[in-house]
């Protein structure tokens, strides 16, 4: 399994042309209490850098972007009984979706850990 | 309001703030501390069960002052009361020593300039004297405004960068208010819009039985140079913990208090506002300040539309500001100008405008989110009962 980060503070881990994306623990962070979470719907055909999912803390609403293009295969639902996974485990149990990867050469654009870590320390 | 692409100002404490590790950003043309290490949901919940401390310096306190003062305390105020009707839609002249009032500056047109506090001192060698406290974004205006109004009769003095107001907020913090005086007269025996002046280690502080949150609380005006020594006295009490202006929102939000430039702007009346209580009756008698013909007709005829509050009735999407409100048949009838989740009531809330047919508690309406219809229902303000200290 590989792991890829955006410029938007997403993560996408990747297993052959299957994928589930999150946002990074620096996201959560910034973002504060999350209250409500928008996942999208099974079958959605999702665009990279298109909006995939809305998560909104106390304050305002952000959107969540795919980080590749494809089809939402499974949307994590527990979420809406429980957004606060998403800061409790941004990374882990609060994954937003998975994805059917429809160009996997678009991950070629993304980061790994290292780069990712090196971009948001210059933040 | 602060020239927007300048550099931004600081409070005497911003380096308080920032030495605590808040995170800072942008407001009102000042670098203010939006949240501390705990977050909005916590120091929401903090400050309505302890005692939150709010740094409010970008605002603006000030003190007219007559001039010629008369040697007669209540002819003193009787004449800078008159001074200042001219442009307050309030009953200044009956104002009691030592009472506050929340009131709006309107214009020609009866839409709202700015809210804000105007108080009439306790101490009857300060009489002739008025103390404001308008927002920071408008203060400059405000100020300006005022200086106008009473030129030659009066002298505004602005507190607000030899001064730091600071606000200590929730059911603790009578009990923490003490440590800040010395001497016989003490700030806890104010009542809700109170206020005094006190003298004790930090000098002389102007508090009052005031605030933002819906919660019991005081609002301190310290000088400049012991307003760090002050904080730091306050914070070490167990009770107390600093707040951001994030939580500041929520509470207010909840308290279904008005933020100017959002829930009052120049379009708005204080009467679609639901601020007629902030106009006594001996105002709307003489109808002499400015707006009354539009003021007076909405009083008389209902406005055309109303501010009210808004729950979701089975939903957790918050609707934030900007929202259309959509009757259930899909007539727009309005738009939300505050939303965002109360920590308090458990859920989104939000406050908008709607046509007055559609302003009953009860009825049910759209609130467009993302282009979706969700249903939403009139509810009273505010969503959390206020809990002022108001002795019987």
């Amino acid at each position: 399994m590989s792991v890829y980060f955006t410029k938007d503070h997403e993560w996408i881990a990747v297993e052959g042309t299957s994928a589930t994306v999150g946002i990074t623990r620096y996201a959560a962070d910034q973002l504060g209490d999350v209250v409500y979470v928008e996942v999208p719907a099974v079958g959605r055909t999702v665009t990279q850098g298109g909006e995939m999912a809305v998560v909104e803390s106390v304050k305002a609403a952000s959107d969540v972007y795919a980080p590749v293009s494809g089809t939402v295969s499974e949307a994590n639902e527990a979420l809406g009984g429980a957004p606060e996974t998403v800061n409790e485990d941004p990374e882990g149990a609060g994954w937003f979706a998975r994805l059917a990867i429809s160009d996997p050469g678009e991950l070629s654009g993304l980061m790994d850990r290292a780069a990712y870590d090196a971009f948001i320390a210059g933040l | 309001m602060a020239d927007p692409t300048g550099p931004l100002e600081t409070t005497a404490l911003t380096g308080l703030w920032q030495g605590m590790g808040a995170r800072m950003v942008p407001f009102a043309g000042y670098l203010m501390p939006v949240q501390f290490a705990d977050g909005v949901m916590k120091e929401h919940q903090w400050t309505r069960t302890e005692a939150g401390l709010f740094d409010v310096a970008h605002m603006g306190p000030a003190h007219l002052t007559l001039n010629a003062r008369p040697a007669a305390p209540e002819a003193a105020h009787a004449a800078i009361a008159a001074l200042v009707e001219t442009f307050l839609p309030c009953d200044v002249a009956g104002l009691r020593p030592g009472q506050l009032r929340y009131t709006t500056l309107t214009n020609a047109q009866g839409g709202v300039l700015d809210d804000l506090f105007v108080g009439r001192p306790a101490d009857p060698d300060s009489q002739g004297s008025l103390y404001f406290v308008v927002n920071a974004g408008c203060k400059e205006a405000d100020f300006a405004l005022i200086a106008a109004a009473t030129a030659g009769k009066a002298t505004l003095t602005r507190a607000d960068r030899s001064h730091t107001l600071i606000a200590l907020q929730g059911p603790k913090a009578v009990d923490v208010i003490p440590n800040l005086v010395r001497g016989a007269a003490s700030p806890k025996k104010l009542g809700f819009m109170e206020y005094g002046v006190f003298t004790g280690p930090f000098g002389a502080l102007t508090i009052s039985r005031s605030g933002y949150t819906g919660e019991d609380g005081f609002e301190i005006l310290v000088a400049a140079d012991q307003a760090v020594s002050l904080a730091k006295l306050l914070l070490a009490h167990s009770a107390v913990k600093a707040i951001g202006l994030g939580a500041r929102d929520s509470l207010r939000l909840e308290a279904g208090l008005c933020l100017y430039g959002h829930d009052l702007d120049t379009t708005t009346s204080p009467i679609e506002a639901g601020l007629a209580w902030t106009i006594q009756k001996v105002r709307r008698e003489r109808a002499d300040f400015p707006g009354a013909a539009r003021i007076l007709r909405e009083l008389a005829e209902k406005p055309s539309r109303r501010r009210v509050g808004l729950l979701p009735r089975d939903d957790k999407a918050p609707a934030r500001e900007g929202t259309p409100i959509h009757t259930p048949a899909g007539e727009a009838v309005g738009v939300v100008t505050s939303g965002g989740f109360g920590p308090t009531a458990g859920g989104p809330v939000a406050m908008g405008y709607v046509a007055t047919a559609h302003a009953a508690p009860g009825t049910e309406l759209d609130l467009i989110v993302r282009g979706q219809p969700r249903r939403w229902v009139v509810t009273a303000l505010p969503f959390v009962p206020h809990r002022y200290h108001r002795p019987a």
